[in-house]
């Protein structure tokens, strides 16, 4: 059967002059929906695959399952062991990257024209057929250990674990999915299987690719890598309403500099007012040294190397986040130039020239992300599982410039929320209160 | 694989120097009447240019005394000119839609925008300015050096394996600055001033010692047109000489230290050796030695992995790294994070162990021919980031080496047998030349509550 093809032709309006980029929505044989920019003057591709549900998935008590099942899928699968495996993937020059978050399981492959149908039976082999052979189980368990040691004693890990601990208390996210001591040293081989059955769904998988390919070849590729994987998997998640108090959690640490997290709750990806928050931030703390809280932290006090603020619109949950570094001597006056800086910005928000500049680099930078076989495939599969349409990529910058000074006001007003900012900060501030948070 | 194998590959980097054969069709290159070199690199799929000016002066150029210089001026290079306002620069560049950013190392700094195809004239009358016409006040200075004195206890002072990497670097040369960290000591990085700046922008930023590549959509002659109109005019320095850096003597005894620090959470042993670089005209024994790198510790198939993490499970992870761009001696470097219940005696024995009896039984035929099949697929990969392109230029020209080199190397690396890779091994592996260093906690624990 031929697969099945809608392609969308986009000659994206940015700024400057931008070239086409065509993407093709593939449903293959078997029902699988892919998107594709086929590229072919460079005999390789990029595949992007995601299971959404990731590591929150973890059943009850199994902390760091999916995380460890995960680090086993490149440890040997089929007839191959470990370094059969490994052996295969170098002799065909294929790249594989097995990755595991909140929200997802990301499989990233890229493999050259040349052999291509070699590369995609070993990729399929990983993701259908893993083995969790005893020994492997052992030693990725050692090195899952070894990481959550490390994670115990670093600061810039230890702050972001604490500021997921206190806004999303027992909900996954509340838990780092590498797990515990504890709970990885009591994983089965069992728990392994029940964990790729259960995240490892064809009902949850996203796909996008790009690169050396016909939609053709797309949609049989796809059947072959995807088609055993089990109907259905685990049920996902519940939702988490975030609910902070302003103040400071300090957690002692004994380090010359202190590293702080804050934040509140944030907007939904699909909420009508995202776009005007994503321009806000960008004038807040977005990158570069143009945002305020860069321009008065680091610029004109000279507080810190870097601060930035971002909006992190999770499956479950959504928050507005930012992050600092300063000397445990200066991290207090840093807190109070943010916390000003968000009073600032709730009450006056952005000036006529702020939201232009930002306009302006936010609608020309975004043509430049598409730079390469990879970051193409990336962008196209995380679209997808933001439920954005192919014709995003025109609509988008359109977008940004329809936000209006008004816009923003509203939203910095009813966004930004001095009241319930919290900072997490792990070091030794000197002239901090601990505040508690409830 | 789990995280600690890709924590581990940021620090270390130990990254293969790939080339690109295919890709010499798509490079020019060529020089300015005022010896400025030009790099061009064709990529034309999409309407984008990164523009990078390299300077060939780095940390390792800096005066005695002033360590941090080179980092603290490329911080520096970002505040006014004589023509534009501090901040000025990276605001035209965000309004037309394009990233900035600057970079510096031992051997080179460099600046670079990403923009549209478009903005490439506007980008080098900008960088031209700041090339020549830097203006700097006392306020920059104060609060610019509280930033990297930020940024060092963010990149080192926080983190303990930083310092111990720091302290090994300064064990590993006896005399040659690259002992002294790029971001600077911190007593002398709080002593950095105006003077020391402007001195360092006046002996080292010319257009006869910079660097001009341009990567992406966009030809030679439209590069030679728009260079010559901006970077053209610039005057050279005509007081510029070679760079000298001060030799190493003799290494006549080894080194070993053991770093302590409570932070410490996963301790290992790293052993680094003085290893030559990468010369023009003379690739060869860098390129077996990159070779032994991948061939010892390039992933999972590797010979100290196999060995160690497999074999004798006394590991959780290993790795060899080298890295032969570079203007004078490298290091060739080993890694042993040890499993529980092994100390870094042990773990060291384990190591030196796994390298003599490689040495002995000589290397895997079936093993190089995978390496070097990758380092021939890099050539089609590395096709689609025309950044990472530009940049290994930039770092190779910035150490010395020619467009032929950079060029000859693919090759030069598939010419590399197993006789080479054994020789350059028991080359390489002198202790005398050696630093041997312990990562670990307390060696009396705390008391705990």
């Amino acid at each position: 059967m031929k697969a099945f093809l809608l392609t969308i032709s986009l000659a994206v309006a940015a700024l400057p002059a931008w070239a086409e980029i065509k993407i093709q929505e593939v449903t293959s044989p078997n029902g699988f929906e892919a998107w594709l920019v086929q590229e072919p003057s460079i005999p390789f591709v990029s595949l992007e695959l995601r299971f959404r549900g990731g590591a929150s998935l973890d059943a009850p008590g199994k902390r760091g399952a999916t995380n460890l099942m995960v680090g086993l899928l490149e440890e040997g699968s089929g007839d191959l062991d470990a370094r059969g495996f490994a052996e295969a993937t170098e002799a065909l020059a294929a790249r594989f990257d097995y990755d595991v978050g909140d929200d997802a399981v990301a499989v990233s492959a890229s493999f050259l024209t040349e052999n291509r149908d070699e590369a995609v039976a070993l990729l399929r082999e990983s993701l259908v057929n893993p083995r969790f052979d005893e020994d492997a189980v052992e030693r990725v368990r050692a090195q899952v250990l070894t990481g959550i040691r490390q994670d115990a004693k670093d600061p810039d890990t230890i702050v972001g674990a604490q500021f997921d601990a206190l806004v999303f208390g027992d909900h996954p996210y509340g838990t780092a999915y590498e797990g515990t001591l504890d709970s990885v040293a009591g994983l089965t081989r069992d728990d392994l299987i029940a964990a790729h059955r259960g995240v490892m769904a064809r009902d949850r998988v996203y796909i996008a690719a790009a690169g050396d390919i016909s939609a053709d070849e797309l949609g049989a590729l796809i059947d072959t890598l995807l088609s055993d994987l089990p109907e259905t998997g685990l049920k996902q998640p519940a939702d988490i309403a975030v609910e902070t108090t302003a103040g400071v959690t300090v957690v002692p640490f004994d380090t010359p500099q202190s590293v702080a997290v804050f934040g509140h709750v944030g907007l939904e990806r699909d909420h009508p007012d995202f776009f005007t928050a994503f321009v806000m931030n960008q004038a807040l703390g977005g990158g570069g040294f143009e945002a305020r809280l860069m321009n008065e932290v680091r610029e004109k006090r000279g507080l810190t190397y870097g601060i930035y603020s971002y909006l992190v619109p999770k499956d479950h949950a959504h928050l507005l986040m930012g992050r600092v570094a300063s000397a445990n001597d200066r991290i207090a006056e840093t807190i109070e130039v943010v916390s000003d800086e968000w009073r600032k910005m709730a009450t006056e928000g952005v000036t006529e020239d702020e939201l232009a500049r930002v306009k302006t680099y936010l609608t020309g930078a975004y043509p430049l992300r598409f730079d390469g076989n990879g970051p193409i495939a990336r962008i196209l599969v995380g679209m997808q599982m933001d439920d954005l349409s192919p014709d995003y990529v025109v609509t988008r910058n359109a977008k940004v410039e329809a936000v209006t000074l008004e816009d923003v006001q509203r939203v910095a007003t009813e966004l930004l929320q001095p009241e319930a900012l919290r900072f997490v900060v792990v070091g030794q501030p000197e002239g901090l209160e601990d505040t508690p948070s409830q | 694989m789990p995280r600690l194998f890709a924590i581990f590959a940021l620090l270390f980097g130990a990254a293969l120097p790939a080339s690109a054969k295919d890709v010499h069709d798509t490079v020019s290159t060529f020089l300015l009447d005022n010896g400025m070199e030009v790099v061009v690199i064709e990529d034309h799929r999409a309407p984008a240019v990164v523009h990078m000016v390299w300077y060939r002066a780095g940390s390792s150029d800096e005066p005695r005394g002033s360590s941090g210089i080179a980092h603290f001026l490329e911080h520096l290079m970002f505040k006014g000119t004589t023509t534009r306002e501090a901040g000025e620069f990276g605001r035209i560049v965000a309004a037309n839609g394009g990233r900035d950013n600057a970079f510096t190392s031992f051997d080179y700094t460099g600046y670079f925008q990403r923009v549209a195809a478009d903005r490439l004239g506007l980008m080098m009358e900008m960088e031209a300015d700041r090339m020549v016409n830097l203006q700097l006040t006392p306020e920059d200075i104060l609060t610019e050096r509280e930033v990297i004195i930020e940024e060092r206890n963010q990149r080192v002072e926080n983190d303990p394996g930083a310092l111990f990497r720091e302290q090994r670097r300064a064990a590993q040369y006896l005399n040659h600055p690259y002992g002294v960290p790029i971001i600077g000591w911190r007593h002398e990085m709080e002593e950095l001033d105006m003077d020391d700046a402007m001195a360092f922008y006046d002996r080292f930023y010319a257009p006869n010692n910079a660097i001009l590549i341009v990567a992406g959509d966009v030809t030679a002659d439209e590069v030679r047109v728009l260079a010559q109109e901006h970077y053209g005019p610039l005057p050279a320095n005509p007081d510029l000489t070679p760079r000298m850096r001060a030799d190493e003597p003799p290494q006549l005894a080894e080194r070993r230290m053991v770093f302590e620090d409570p932070r410490v959470a996963q301790p290992y042993v790293m052993r680094t050796y003085l290893a030559p670089e990468r010369d023009p005209g003379e690739q060869e024994k860098a390129a077996a030695l990159t070779l032994l790198a991948e061939v010892l510790g390039g992933g999972q198939t590797s010979v100290l992995t196999r060995k160690l993490q497999f074999e004798t499970q006394q590991a959780v992870y290993t790795s060899a790294f080298y890295s032969g761009t570079s203007l004078d001696d490298t290091n060739f470097g080993l890694i042993i994070v040890p499993s529980e219940g092994i100390d870094l005696p042990a773990a060291e024995a384990a190591l030196d162990q796994a390298v003599a009896e490689f040495l002995d039984e000589g290397v895997d035929a079936a093993q190089l021919e995978r390496i070097k099949f990758q380092l021939r697929a890099q050539q089609i990969y590395a096709r689609d980031n025309a950044d990472r392109l530009a940049r290994r230029y930039g770092r190779a020209l910035t150490a010395g080496l020619t467009v032929a080199d950079v060029q000859a190397w693919p090759d030069i690396l598939q010419a590399v047998t197993e006789e080479d890779i054994l020789a350059a091994a028991r080359e390489v592996f002198d202790r005398k030349n050696a630093v041997t260093g312990y990562l670990t906690g307390p060696s009396t624990p705390e008391v705990t509550q």
